[in-house]
């Protein structure tokens, strides 16, 4: 296990360092290290600290929520396309967000914006846990996600539709692009609580988990409680996407093609893939988040915008190997 | 000590009454083979008892607290799923999961390999569940039951799709078990093997229990008639029961 983890836990450790030294002011890297840690309230110190530590801390916390939560909701229905946007929280995190834009209320204040994308999200996750009932097995709870995202994507496009202010459109769309660009340490506070919260729920489903390989019935007789287990789940994977989408919009691919991609190093064991997968999504997004800024420099590419586009391909020579394997 | 006591237990699916008033117990000892036509709730018998179904009546296994009764009893259901491509050995492990720490103890590796044995599955540990036989992944899964290590284990058509010498091996091993002071309620479509293996035979059938008791007192012409509408050649020889079905009645 170990042999799978330690890897990645050290490329994780690198791309968090890299993504410290790589940005549009250009300090060399000694000096960057010595702004980070050697205290002063020089530029150099000041550029680290608030905006190169906070993009690089969310870059990985983000990361490794999208890669936990995709790896669980995976394994909760045993199906290795379900991901955690599934459940349509993310999408009521990003109607939440267009609200605030639209409604003139993200310039209010600085942090109106996430606060009413983790409204959103809280009101998503109601809905869900309603609709769902306490019972209702895995098709109802996809069933209820799907309803929940299409009606808040329905409602983001009226909110388009209906814009009178194309600067608020403007900024809509390229919000819901995803990125960590600008971002301060008080989006990180805002987020973290959350955050720890969900990987908390969700790192104890492991053992659950495993037992649904045989399916919910002998799950069950081997004394694994599913309504709590799928309770945990929808409330985890909530707080993690939720937390993420509010601070840096909405970023796809991750929670779904890291799991696939790390599945086979883990003897495709659920349990075992929920921290390799975390790790996974940390390395993914900082290694994205590292691309926006050494591809586009001055052209603000966006983090989701690229995820999807290096995801869909990775995702097509998965099927493609998946199809061999089955021929 | 009883290890499953039914009393009077009726279930009801969609307004359709599938069987009532069946009270069954099972000792310690005893091999029971359900049997009855398709149809007849063998499965939902079983779920029920488990308390995986809603149901009138009682069971002593539904009335358990979740983890107590997954120590009580192995439940080996019809369905065979196998989710992920893990490893025999970790499938197998997996009928740990009531009895174990965060880490695995010698207990449960001992559990583990013997249940891998009486399967004779010790050679297939690592090699990949999903990409077995259907024949090897109903195996797999009859030991994962057996790792659970319970006083009692249902199985729900567990030789269904096994080869002539792993169906015999299979009924065998339940029979061992049972003389090692365990209990095993298995249902079964192939009569034969039922007359063979099981120490006492429940036929279901008509919604009702309509025999219980001894293999040549509940495979009587009439009542294989009456549940089955078929005739059968039954006969006691030096090599044991035989009992074979012939022909559908008209």
């Amino acid at each position: 296990m170990t042999r799978v983890l330690a890897p990645l836990a050290l490329l994780v450790a690198a791309l968090f360092v890299a993504s410290l030294l790589v940005g549009p002011a250009s300090l060399a890297p000694l000096d960057s290290l010595a702004g980070l840690f050697g205290g002063g309230e020089g530029p150099v110190a000041m550029v680290m600290r608030e905006i190169r530590l906070p993009r690089a801390l969310l870059a990985a916390m983000i990361g490794a929520s999208l890669g936990l939560a995709g790896a669980a909701m995976q394994g909760y229905l045993r199906n290795p396309l379900a991901e955690p946007g599934l459940i349509g929280v993310s999408g009521s995190a990003a109607l939440g967000a267009v609200l605030a834009i639209q409604t003139g209320l993200s310039a209010a204040f600085a942090l109106a914006l996430p606060l009413a994308a983790l409204a959103g999200a809280l009101g998503g996750v109601l809905l869900v846990l309603a609709l769902a009932g306490p019972r209702g097995g895995a098709l109802v709870l996809i069933l209820a996600g799907i309803a929940i995202s299409a009606m808040a994507g329905a409602l983001t496009q009226l909110a388009l539709n209906l814009s009178q202010n194309p600067f608020a459109v403007n900024e809509i769309v390229f919000w819901m692009m995803g990125s960590l660009a600008d971002r301060s340490m008080t989006h990180l506070w805002l987020a973290l609580p959350f955050t720890l919260l969900g990987w908390l729920l969700l790192a104890g489903l492991g053992r659950g988990l495993d037992a649904l390989t045989l399916g919910e019935d002998a799950a069950q007789a081997m004394g694994i409680d599913l309504a709590r287990l799928r309770l945990l789940l929808i409330l985890g994977t909530a707080c993690v996407v939720g937390a993420g989408t509010a601070v840096a919009g909405a970023i796809g691919f991750v929670g779904l093609v890291v799991p696939h991609l790390l599945r086979p190093l883990v003897g495709a064991q659920p349990s075992r893939l929920l921290p390799a997968s975390a790790l996974g999504g940390a390395a993914m997004l900082l290694a994205a988040d590292l691309a926006v800024r050494l591809i586009l420099p001055e052209r603000d590419l966006k983090l989701g915008v690229l995820t999807a586009l290096v995801g869909a391909p990775l995702f097509l020579h998965l099927i493609y190997k998946t199809r061999r394997e089955m021929a | 000590m009883t290890l499953l006591a039914l009393r009077d237990l009726s279930v009801t699916l969609r307004d359709r009454r599938v069987f009532s008033g069946v009270s069954l117990d099972i000792q310690p000892g005893e091999l029971v083979g359900l049997i009855g036509p398709n149809g007849a709730g063998k499965t939902t018998l079983m779920r029920a008892a488990l308390g995986l179904l809603e149901h009138q009546g009682s069971s002593s296994l539904a009335a358990m607290e979740a983890r107590a009764r997954a120590r009580a009893v192995a439940w080996m259901p019809q369905s065979r799923e196998i989710a992920w491509p893990v490893t025999v050995e970790a499938l197998v492990t997996l009928g740990r999961t009531p009895h174990r720490a965060r880490q695995l103890t010698d207990t449960d590796r001992a559990a583990t390999d013997r249940a891998l044995e009486w399967m004779g599955l010790s050679d297939m540990r690592h090699r990949t569940a999903t990409r077995l036989s259907g024949g090897e992944q109903a195996r797999v899964l009859i030991a994962r039951a057996l790792a659970q290590d319970t006083p009692l284990l249902l199985a729900d058509e567990p030789v269904a799709g096994l080869d002539p010498a792993h169906q015999i091996q299979t009924m065998q091993t339940f029979a061992q078990m049972a003389q090692a002071g365990r209990a095993v309620l298995v249902s079964l479509h192939d009569l034969g093997l039922a007359a063979r293996y099981c120490s006492r035979l429940v036929l279901l059938g008509q919604g009702r229990v309509m025999a219980d008791g001894a293999p040549d007192q509940v495979l009587t012409p009439d009542l294989v008639a009456a549940a089955f509408g078929i005739t059968a050649y039954s006969a006691d020889t030096d090599q044991g029961r035989v009992f074979q079905p012939l022909e559908v009645l008209e």
